[in-house]
């Protein structure tokens, strides 16, 4: 195979369908790994308006 | 039975799922892959047909993620489906890289080939069009805030868009091309030699497991979006109610 004259194209090839279906994975684990980041910081601001809310005004 | 509609049991079919897939995937694409390469040039190609591998998966993918978004696209618009959204969404970056390795690859294919990596032809030209598609729904996506009316839009823009899908099946046989005819999915069985259809089939399968892990994978992303724009929105409900409180009890 490696004496093909069109070697190229068969490596350029494979090397573009590698890249973009890397890509696609790297964009929805990096994506999701974001997301959880996100949601726990969320909840953290959540159950701290709602903690301190009731610490500070006495309500526990 | 698992309550598909629910995004809390869809999370968790995920999780028990999606390592069964991914091993599936990695596996499919480790036997595609040295099939393919063990696989005999063909005696007019040479070994240029490796390529066929990539680009021919790639195109079914293609194909299939719009038929996966346009049953979605119903899904939204008339059974209101709680996830068809979501599913619509998360598929269209998938389709743009499916599509994006087909053209690519059928370029680079084309050239030793035909003498030329692009033709205005109607196959090539139908699966531009289906790349360009691909990136006006995502951009849709992006350009609309309010996610309820950019469902809509992007379920609309979907249906519109399918009429290209009988257009790409069969433009190789209403218009005069250069791209070759079908010659797997025919009525009078495939033409290709069972030696170079054997990979192609491993690696479609393989092609159709990394689509079903990564859809899967990008509409669980969706249901952590939702909840942490609910959350977002719920904490700063509370900071708003309580806000006057703080402030009597500061005064």
């Amino acid at each position: 195979m490696m004496g093909d004259s069109h070697i190229g194209f068969i490596f350029a090839a494979y090397a573009v369908a590698v890249a973009t279906i890397g890509a696609m994975i790297g964009w929805v684990v990096l994506d999701f790994r974001r997301l959880n980041t996100q949601l726990e910081q969320a909840t953290r601001a959540l159950d701290g308006a709602r903690g301190g809310a009731k610490g500070n005004l006495g309500l526990d | 039975m698992v309550n598909l509609a629910n995004p809390t049991a869809f999370v968790e079919l995920t999780r028990r799922v999606l390592p069964w897939l991914v091993a599936a995937t990695a596996v499919l694409f480790v036997a595609g892959l040295w099939l393919s390469f063990a696989a005999p040039p063909d005696y007019q190609q040479g070994e240029t047909v490796k390529i066929m591998y990539l680009h021919v998966p790639a195109a079914w993918m293609a194909t299939f993620v719009y038929a996966v978004m346009t049953a979605a696209a119903l899904g939204t618009l008339v059974w209101r489906h709680p996830l068809a959204d979501a599913a619509q969404k998360a598929a269209a970056p998938l389709g743009a890289g499916f599509t994006f390795i087909c053209l690519v690859t059928g370029s680079l294919w084309g050239k030793p080939m035909w003498g030329t990596y692009w033709v205005w032809d109607a196959r090539l030209t139908s699966v531009l069009v289906l790349f360009i598609l691909y990136l006006g729904l995502i951009a849709l996506w992006r350009a609309i805030d309010d996610p309820g009316r950019a469902a809509k839009a992007a379920a609309i823009l979907t249906l519109v868009g399918a009429v290209d899908l009988p257009i790409i099946k069969f433009s190789v046989d209403w218009w005069n091309t250069l791209h070759q005819p079908a010659s797997v999915f025919r009525l009078d069985g495939p033409t290709i030699a069972p030696e170079l259809l054997m990979p192609l089939i491993v690696m479609s399968l393989a092609f159709t497991c990394l689509f079903l892990t990564l859809h899967l994978m990008a509409i669980r992303n969706e249901i952590l979006r939702r909840r942490i724009a609910r959350v977002t929105m719920l904490a700063a409900v509370e900071g708003d109610r309580l806000a006057p409180e703080f402030a009597a009890r500061g005064a």
